[in-house]
C-alpha cells in the first residue's frame, strides 16, 4: 500500500470538506435539500460500518448464535447508549460486556 | 482581496482595556474544549494502537492524525486498510464519514466572514465536531460577538489538535509493543464508541429510517468486493433520512391546511 498517496488523498478529501466551505460560504450558500441531507451522514455511515462490524466480525457470513460477543455486547451497548446518551458508559459497559461474554460463552 | 491583513486591522481597533482580549479569548476556547478533549485521549491512544495493528507503519498512522485530523475516519481508514481496501475506496469513504464537516464549516461561515485566508486556513483545516460545539454555542450566545472571536476557535480548535497528536503517538508506541494483539477486542473498541455516537443521534423518525434503511443495506452488502457496500449503505441511509423529513414534514402542512 502507497501510504503517502492513502494519508494524502485522506488529507485532501477532509480539507475539502473544511476550508472551502468555510471561505466560500459568505459568498455561496449551501442549498437548503443538502444541509438537511447532511444532517444523516453520522447515523448512516456510522450504522453502516458498525452493524456488519458486529454481525460478522470475522467478515464472513452473520452469525446470531451466542458464540458471537461482538453481536450481544454491541445489542447491550446499544441499550446502554440509549438509556444514559453517555459515550464513556457506552464503551466501558460494552468492553465489559464483550470480555465477560467472550469468557462465558468463547468465540 | 480587498483586505489583505484584516487582523491587523481587527487588532488595531479595540482599545487595551477591551474586556475581551486576544489570549483571554484563546484560553476561554481552550478551557471550554478541555472536558472533550480529555475524552478524546482515550481515542487517540486506541487510535494509535489499531493503526499500527491494521498494518499501518507508525509514519503513516501518525501522518493521519497530522493530515487528516478527523478522528472517526482514521478509525474507518484503518479499519479499511486492515480490510486490505484499495486506496480510492478508503478516500471516497473517508470523504462521504467527513461531509459533516461542510455543514460545521457552513454554520460557522457567517461568524467568521471578517477574516483573511491567514486565519480561514488553519482554522479551517482544525475544524472537528468538538471544536465547532463548543465555539457554536459561544457565538450563538451572549459574548460570541468579540472582534477577537477566532482567537476562541483557535484556542480550541489548538487544544484539540495537539492533544490528538501527543494522544496518537502513546497510541502507536503501545500498539508496536503489544504485538499482535487481534484477541484483544481493539476492532470491539472501534464498534462500540460508533454505537455510543449513533444511538444518541436517533431521536426522530426521520434518522430511525436512516439508520436502519444503512443497516439493512449494509448487511446486505457487506461481502461486496472493495467494500463497497458500505458507499451504498451510507447513501441508502442518507436518502432514506432524508424522504422521510421531506414526507413527514409535506403531510403535516397538509394536516394544518
Amino acid at each position: 500500500m502507497n501510504e503517502v498517496l492513502l494519508v494524502g488523498g485522506m488529507a485532501a478529501v477532509t480539507f475539502a470538506m473544511r476550508y472551502p466551505v468555510l471561505a466560500l460560504v459568505s459568498r455561496v450558500s449551501l442549498p437548503e435539500w443538502a444541509i438537511r441531507a447532511l444532517r444523516y451522514v453520522p447515523v448512516a455511515v456510522l450504522t453502516a460500518i458498525t452493524l456488519p462490524a458486529v454481525a460478522a466480525p470475522d467478515g464472513g457470513v452473520v452469525r446470531v448464535g451466542l458464540d458471537n460477543a461482538h453481536l450481544y455486547a454491541g445489542i447491550i451497548a446499544a441499550l446502554v447508549a440509549w438509556r444514559t446518551r453517555n459515550l464513556l458508559a457506552t464503551i466501558g459497559l460494552g468492553m465489559v460486556v464483550f470480555f465477560v461474554w467472550k469468557m462465558v460463552f468463547g468465540g | 482581496m480587498s483586505h489583505p491583513t484584516p487582523t491587523l486591522t481587527l487588532a488595531d481597533a479595540p482599545p487595551a482595556t477591551h474586556p475581551s482580549t486576544r489570549s483571554r479569548e484563546f484560553w476561554s476556547g481552550a478551557r471550554a474544549v478541555l472536558p472533550l478533549v480529555l475524552s478524546a485521549i482515550p481515542f487517540g491512544l486506541l487510535y494509535g494502537a489499531l493503526g499500527i495493528q491494521a498494518g499501518l507503519s507508525p509514519a503513516a498512522t501518525i501522518g493521519m492524525s497530522l493530515f487528516v485530523f478527523a478522528g472517526s475516519s482514521q478509525f474507518v481508514g484503518a479499519n479499511l486498510v486492515s480490510a486490505l481496501a484499495p486506496i480510492p475506496v478508503i478516500v471516497l469513504t473517508t470523504f462521504i464519514v467527513n461531509l459533516r464537516h461542510a455543514l460545521y464549516a457552513a454554520t460557522l461561515a457567517p461568524h467568521l466572514k471578517h477574516l483573511g485566508q491567514r486565519w480561514l486556513l488553519p482554522l479551517g483545516f482544525m475544524l472537528t465536531d468538538e471544536a465547532f460545539a463548543v465555539t457554536i454555542q459561544r457565538f450563538e450566545g451572549e459574548n460570541g460577538t468579540s472582534p477577537h472571536r477566532h482567537w476562541y476557535v483557535f484556542g480550541a480548535e489548538l487544544l484539540m489538535y495537539l492533544n490528538w497528536q501527543v494522544c496518537t503517538v502513546l497510541g502507536v508506541v503501545a500498539g508496536s509493543l503489544m504485538g499482535d494483539a487481534s484477541g484483544l477486542g481493539l476492532d470491539f473498541a472501534m464498534s462500540v464508541t460508533f454505537i455510543g455516537i449513533v444511538v444518541p443521534l436517533i431521536r426522530n423518525r426521520p434518522m430511525v429510517a436512516a439508520a436502519v434503511a444503512a443497516g439493512v443495506v449494509a448487511l446486505l452488502t457487506y461481502q461486496l468486493e472493495n467494500k463497497v457496500g458500505l458507499m451504498l449503505a451510507a447513501a441508502a441511509g442518507i436518502a432514506a433520512g432524508y424522504f422521510t423529513e421531506v414526507w413527514s414534514a409535506n403531510k403535516q402542512g397538509e394536516r394544518h391546511e
